[in-house]
């Protein structure tokens, strides 16, 4: 049972990682014994499943996903939302509204109008239908300020890091208000500009480097030094 | 043919580009050179220039055309006015119009179609310059441009010819082999699952002459693969480099 590859080893699509018996994960496919890569990516081992940490994908909704959309259609009983997926996700008036949505009285675009984000929850999705989402739960809704910045969906859980150690280091090095939506789309509101600008770096360069390792130390070291270099120019003006 | 005046091949056994037989002409690709397009790749394959562009999986518009059990692949094959020696027309010809059905079809079974219902895939290939081989090289663009959008594929597929130039069976043809040839056979392969995924042919071979001529694809093919693999991890490989150094 002999596996072709070692842990953290870059694959293409058709590549055989494993024959025999092992369990094919994420982005990978079995034909007979032998288990192929499906997607361009980094292949993981665990005990007997094999995975591929894809580099090039796009977001598939999963429900209890939370997702940042793009309001793109006002509809007669709600709205069409772009969640950065192959599918569109419906939001429906009777979710938002507290009260029972009444076609007559209630104008929808007053609500929530084309081009409004929303910080949202899928609560249904299979193979047949389009994804539905809540904004009914503490923490979702309208988006009002902060910076958008857009990653590879796949590398969020880099972006996470090992039990929320990246993500909270950003947080508290840069005093900015972080939510990743699993769809790719990162909403970061923070004190100031510079605050937020800051953590935007930061994302890009995760994503830009998610395959590499030592990635959170590089980040810190990174954020460190900007902040020294801001430091200095805001100084110096003073003086 | 011998009262053809033009030899493809002197007798040294060289082609007219100084190529032996069974080789291929000099092949660079690049991916993800499109900032634009979810995935994309550009070939050049001797003169063959060929830019391909995915778009997708996303909805497709318009809705009719969605299937319930898969995702819809949709390609179009472009050659530019500027690709050939006289102005072509911009206006999709009838060779264009098949050439994107064949492409499409050589593509379709290396996707997982199934896996997401009710989306579509588009494929632009945009010929920029054409010297014969262009579908197979589209072909071979194409597939790293899926690739490279992240859509789960099988296999990446390659594409090579061989045909026939002065009774002798040669790989890769260029244009005026092509032309002045006998025959062409283009071939399209899964190679690490042994699937062939195109296979037409167009002049006239004896049995021998084609069997001889399918093996001589398929071994380019092999060759052609090798390259699309190292251009698709060179855009991770130099990033890992330059960030753990």
């Amino acid at each position: 049972m002999p596996t072709f590859f070692e842990r953290r080893q870059l694959v293409t699509p058709g590549d055989l990682i494993a024959e025999g018996d092992y369990m094919a994960g994420e982005n990978t496919y079995r034909e007979d014994n032998k288990i192929y890569a499906s997607r361009i990516g980094i292949v993981e081992y665990e005990n007997k499943k094999v995975d591929v940490v894809a580099l090039r994908a796009f977001y598939i909704p999963k429900i209890g996903d939370i997702v940042i959309g793009t309001v793109t259609e006002v509809g007669f009983n709600g709205w069409t939302v772009d969640i950065n997926a192959p599918y569109e996700a419906l939001l429906r008036a009777s979710d938002v509204l507290s009260r029972p949505f009444k076609p007559q009285k209630d104008e929808l675009s007053q609500v929530l109008d084309v081009g409004d984000l929303i910080v949202a929850k899928i609560t249904a999705y299979d193979r047949a239908h389009n994804p539905q989402l809540t904004v009914g739960e503490p923490g979702l809704g309208k988006v009002t300020r902060g910076q958008i910045v857009k990653i590879t969906p796949t590398k969020i859980p880099r972006a996470i890091g090992r039990k929320g150690s990246m993500i909270s280091m950003i947080k508290q090095e840069t005093g900015c208000q972080i939510i990743l939506g699993l769809n790719g789309v990162v909403l970061i509101t923070g004190k100031t500009l510079k605050d937020e600008q800051l953590a935007m770096m930061a994302l890009r360069k995760i994503e830009e480097e998610s395959h590499t390792s030592g990635l959170t130390d590089r980040i810190t070291q990174m954020i460190k030094e900007e902040k020294t270099k801001r430091g200095k120019v805001k100084n110096e003006p003073e003086n | 043919m011998s009262q053809k005046t033009e030899k493809l091949i002197d007798k040294k056994g060289l082609r007219l580009d100084g190529r032996k037989p069974d080789e291929l002409r000099p092949i660079k690709i690049e991916v993800g050179v499109l900032s634009n397009a979810d995935g994309s790749a550009y070939i050049e394959q001797g003169k063959n220039k060929i830019l391909a562009a995915v778009f997708g999986p996303k909805e497709l518009h318009p809705k009719h055309l969605a299937l319930q059990d898969r995702m819809v692949l949709r390609c179009r094959y472009h050659m530019a006015p500027f690709s050939v020696q006289e102005r072509k027309s911009p206006a999709p010809s009838r060779r264009e119009i098949e050439l994107s059905k064949v492409i499409r079809e050589s593509l379709e079974p290396a996707i997982f179609l199934e896996y997401y219902p009710r989306t579509g895939i588009d494929i632009f290939l945009e010929v920029l310059q054409a010297d014969g081989g262009t579908r197979c090289a589209s072909i071979t663009a194409a597939s790293l441009a899926l690739a490279d959008a992240g859509i789960p594929m099988r296999d990446l597929v390659a594409a090579c010819a061989a045909g026939k130039a002065d009774d002798t069976i040669v790989l890769d043809l260029m244009d005026t082999e092509d032309k002045i040839g006998t025959a062409d056979v283009p071939v399209a392969l899964m190679p690490n699952l042994n699937a062939i995924t195109l296979l037409q042919m167009d002049g006239i071979l004896t049995l021998e002459e084609f069997k001889k001529a399918v093996n001589m694809a398929i071994e380019g093919c092999k060759k052609i693969y090798a390259l699309q693999k190292e251009a698709l991890k060179l855009k991770y490989v130099s990033v890992k480099e330059e960030a753990e150094e």
